[in-house]
């Protein structure tokens, strides 16, 4: 039997996943970073990106999240997030219409615009594309 | 029939009164599903992360972070949550009862406190008093967002950052049930480890990335704001449940008396007729 690990996933609204896996992936701030059971103890921030757990060779589960920070205790994962989508929820017609707003809002040379949001909300969106991307080569 | 017209007046106030309780009780159900379902949405996130500081208290950092040592206390901070509005039973005042325990402990004491506020109920009640006020905020509505309390909770860690406060308190109403809503005062600050779990025992430290200030300057400050907005909704949940029940026991009442008013309406109405009826008799045995 392969060794197991539990994991938490809770956003700011609701808990989104709860339960064992064989192995965690996440979007470490200084890289992705894939977490197996008797890891040593971790404390991290998250970049917006794929957040995915491992149940079995053949389950797996993605989510997106939008940031948030990352405890690894020996048996025990916690993923606090901002905000996490299941990736087979996610808005895709949305995730396309904020992208190319931020775009055009960075692309805007009159100054009266929040670059930080702007890039925020384009990083935000081009994330979600990515994470619905694998998701879909994965399945298929 | 001129008899009971002030009696008769007064069922009918009475009776619109019961209206507009009765009308009170029935939106206050309906927000307090609502409120209360928002409570529970928050609660793993702040009971986890409630968790991850509860191990970090443990661990042995290289850096520690202010926010985990305790000095010697010669001034708090104390935010106190309070509802908007009134009309909801004795919520607010069994909360500002014991915050004023509390003030007088630490007056004895010799410690001077600032307040900061969160709705209206509470800045009027402590600008009455003579606390220093250092912040307040209220009309957050039924739907309130972090964003909106981060400035007072900035206010107070700075305050702290600085070495102004010593510690820092949070008062608010803990949602039992619908029934019960009990006041609390918690610390916030420093961090208090509390019991220790079984298997975190002995001599260790996480790996921090990218460093352990970074990262606990983020989680702390997020811990704190999660605290404070859980105890707003909270707040928010208890506001409702008390209003809801004190308006049932008010459209109670008024049901009440309505009755007991309209037996002594009923009275009079008979006493009336029958004075007559025994004048038209008499008067009827004279001829």
């Amino acid at each position: 039997m392969t060794m197991t690990v539990h994991v938490d996933i809770v956003s700011a609204e609701k808990e989104i996943f709860s339960g064992l896996a064989e192995m965690v992936f996440a979007p470490a701030e200084l890289g992705e970073v894939g977490i197996s059971p008797r890891h040593a103890p971790l404390i991290t921030r998250l970049s917006p990106g794929e957040v995915r757990v491992k149940v079995s060779e053949k389950e797996h589960y993605p989510f997106y999240i939008s940031g948030g920070i990352l405890e690894v205790q020996p048996h025990l994962v916690t993923v606090l997030a901002d905000t996490a989508i299941r990736a087979k929820d996610i808005d895709e017609a949305a995730a396309i219409a904020a992208k190319a707003e931020a775009e055009e809002a960075l692309s805007d040379k009159s100054g009266n615009v929040d670059y930080a949001t702007a890039q925020a909300q384009l990083l935000d969106a081009i994330m979600q594309l990515r994470t619905l991307d694998r998701y879909r080569k994965r399945g298929e | 029939m001129a008899v009971g017209k002030e009696i008769r007046t007064k069922i009918s106030s009475i009776k619109n009164t019961q209206k507009i309780t009765r009308a009170m009780e029935m939106v206050a159900a309906s927000k307090m599903r609502k409120t209360k379902d928002r409570m529970q949405a928050t609660r793993p996130y702040s009971k986890k992360i409630g968790q991850i500081i509860k191990h970090l208290a443990h661990a042995n950092p290289e850096y520690k972070h202010p926010f985990l040592i305790s000095r010697e206390t010669k001034r708090v901070g104390l935010i106190v949550v309070s509802s908007d509005r009134g009309l909801c039973g004795g919520l607010n005042s069994n909360l500002f009862r014991k915050t004023l325990g509390k003030l007088v402990e630490w007056e004895n004491a010799g410690i001077e406190v600032d307040v900061c506020t969160i709705g209206t109920k509470g800045s009027s009640f402590f600008s009455n008093l003579k606390t220093n006020l250092v912040g307040q905020v209220s009309k957050l509505g039924d739907v309130p967002h972090l964003q909106d309390i981060v400035g007072i909770i900035k206010i107070m860690l700075d305050l702290y950052n600085e070495g102004k406060i010593d510690q820092l308190y949070i008062a608010n109403n803990d949602f039992v049930n619908t029934m019960t809503q009990r006041p609390v005062i918690e610390q916030l600050l420093p961090i208090i480890a509390s019991d220790i779990e079984e298997n975190i025992k002995g001599h260790w430290d996480y790996i921090y990335e990218p460093d352990a200030k970074d990262v606990l300057d983020y989680l702390l400050v997020r811990y704190i704001e999660s605290i404070v907005y859980q105890g707003l909704v909270e707040n928010n949940a208890c506001e409702q449940a008390a209003r809801m029940v004190a308006m049932k026991s008010a459209s109670d009442n008024a049901g009440n008396l309505i009755g007991e008013l309209q037996l002594v309406y009923n009275k009079a109405r008979q006493a009336a007729i029958t004075q007559e009826i025994s004048e038209i008799v008499a008067g009827a045995a004279a001829v």
